[in-house]
């Protein structure tokens, strides 16, 4: 595993995930259908795990990919919650574009 | 970590007591053990720097987490309290609610207690997921969906930036260790992505205290949720947040040169200023305390710029605020129970119907104000005399200006209880005595730790 992370370099792993971030920033910026912006996070929030399993074998170091696993149980647990209140939303208002979504201003 | 241990056990027997049908007995029985769970902290206070080697140094108890989970557990079990007649409508829902509170408590003295990353991103995913639940809990109310979608949407684009932070550290130092962290950037030589990943980190802790550009959620959520739900995120979670910022700022060694202490004073005079002028003009009264809560959030940050005595100035300003805050929301849920909306014309004529409610309710808002013997003027005081010694007095002047113009709004509200009569006949004066005694018991301590502020500034030492 080493050799193909000297090959490739640690720098193109770091400029895939971000280009992955950026996706799912721009997704959750630009996208009006709310499961969209829910997938967008999850591009977002799995493009650092990418990142992480990168930096573990690059310091040759454990930690890293045990943290993957909080992250991505903690990001489990997240849309599973979002996908809740997007059903209440749904059941209320018949539609699930969050430009419907403003009763609140001032 | 006992502390931590005795909360979670306490949150899954008020699941479990859902079971054996002691629905009545729940708010006492989880009140006398939250109080008993205080009694532990305070017991392990003497046991300063202890680092917990069995759970593999993933959190230690300091002198500064002890004192910040003793302001959280008063503050939730004060937010318990109010929760028996809140739900009144809502029992089959009851323990869940409690058990919730009880998880974001552990969420927040996780935050304020960790030594490793992956701790603080437990602590905070933990509080923030138990925030979204509250914030949607009324779930056939267009609003309060809305709040829950958009501080969902949000918070969880904060939590990447976060989690992408917290990447990038380790990718530079090679730990998710506090103490190893703070090893290696004292030295030189640390990759790029170590800044930019304590940027990342950081600018997503402001979006969760909701500093100034990054602030626009607030108002929005804080109207639609549940006045209860609000209250939890305008005291506890804000709080809490704003003690892990600190928390991280120092333990990052973010070298505070004069670019970083810019940023902190741009930030800070941004949010007092948006905050105070955007508060001025809401009618809502939730809104306005979102803004003002914003306004808070810069007057916190300016402790930043004198890192040797922040962490004694944020403990007594949390302390100031957190306590005026949950008073001020204990009459208001009260006042605007049963009332469709929260505006500034439900609380007319509330000093003749209700004189001791309108009292508290002054107090605490003059607290917030800055106004003497209530202890939200000595953390003004104090804050802005230390912000003086290290030579940023324009951010000191802009403090002052703002305080002055809070006060106009706040006083608005005084004006209504005082001087306005009832506008409709329907109004009965309601007597739930349980928000009566959080908010009397609230302002009380707001009052003695104004007079006596050695009580709170001494917990440091």
């Amino acid at each position: 595993m080493g050799n193909i992370l000297n090959e490739i370099g640690i720098e193109n792993y770091i400029f895939l995930s971000v280009l992955l971030f950026c996706i799912g920033v721009f997704g959750v910026l630009y996208r009006r259908n709310a499961i969209i912006v829910f997938m967008s996070i999850e591009i977002m929030l799995n493009a650092v795990n990418l990142l992480f399993v990168a930096f573990s074998t690059y310091h040759q170091d454990a930690e890293g990919q045990v943290f993957v696993f909080f992250s991505m149980a903690v990001a489990a647990a997240e849309v599973a919650v979002g996908l809740a209140i997007l059903v209440s939303v749904f059941r209320n208002l018949g539609s699930i574009d969050i430009d419907n979504l403003k009763n609140l201003k001032g | 970590m006992q502390v931590l241990i005795s909360i979670v056990s306490l949150g899954v027997f008020c699941l479990l007591a859902e079971i054996f049908n002691l629905r009545k007995l729940l708010v006492p029985i989880t009140v006398i053990g939250l109080l008993a769970i205080l009694g532990i902290s305070l017991n392990l206070w003497s046991t300063d720097n202890s680092l917990d080697t069995q759970f593999s140094s993933m959190i230690a108890t300091t002198k500064f987490s002890s004192a910040f989970s003793t302001l959280f557990i008063l503050l939730t079990i004060f937010l318990i309290a109010m929760s028996d007649d809140f739900y009144k409508d809502h029992q089959a829902k009851f323990s869940d609610f409690i058990a919730i509170k009880l998880f974001l408590l552990t969420g927040a003295i996780a935050m304020v207690s960790f030594t490793n990353l992956a701790m603080f991103f437990l602590g905070i995913e933990v509080l923030s997921i138990s925030v979204y639940i509250l914030a949607a809990s009324e779930r056939l109310d267009v609003k309060s969906n809305e709040a829950g979608m958009k501080y969902f949407l949000l918070g969880s684009f904060a939590s990447g930036l976060i989690l992408f932070g917290i990447c990038l550290v380790y990718g530079a130092t090679g730990y998710f260790d506090m103490g190893e962290i703070y090893d290696l950037s004292q030295g030189v030589g640390l990759p790029v992505w170590y800044p930019i990943g304590v940027a990342l980190i950081i600018i997503g802790m402001l979006f969760k205290i909701a500093a100034a550009p990054f602030h626009f959620w607030a108002p929005d959520v804080y109207e639609g949720s549940p006045t209860l739900t609000t209250a939890t995120m305008s005291t506890l979670v804000k709080v809490a947040a704003i003690a892990t910022l600190y928390k991280l700022v120092s333990g990052f060694s973010v070298v505070l040169s004069l670019k970083v202490e810019n940023i902190i004073v741009v930030i800070s005079i941004l949010s007092m200023t948006i905050g105070n002028i955007m508060a001025l003009r809401q009618k809502n009264v939730k809104r306005m305390l979102a803004f003002s809560g914003i306004s808070h959030a810069g007057f916190m940050l300016m402790a930043f710029l004198n890192i040797a005595t922040a962490a004694n100035n944020l403990l007594y300003y949390t302390f100031a605020y957190a306590l005026a805050g949950i008073s001020a929301f204990a009459v208001i849920i009260m006042v605007t129970k049963n009332k469709d909306n929260e505006n500034i014309d439900n609380f007319n004529g509330l000093g003749k119907a209700n004189p001791l409610m309108a009292a508290v309710l002054t107090a605490s808002l003059l607290s917030m104000a800055g106004i003497p013997i209530f202890s939200g003027f000595f953390a003004k005081f104090m804050l802005f005399s230390d912000t003086m010694k290290v030579g940023y007095i324009i951010v000191v002047i802009a403090g002052v200006i703002n305080s002055i113009i809070s006060i106009g709004y706040y006083f608005k509200l005084v004006l209504a209880m005082y001087t306005k009569d009832f506008d409709n006949n329907e109004y009965k004066p309601t007597n739930y005595y349980t928000y009566g005694v959080v908010a009397v018991l609230s302002i009380v301590i707001n009052i003695v730790i104004g007079i006596y502020p050695s009580l709170v500034t001494q917990l440091l030492k």
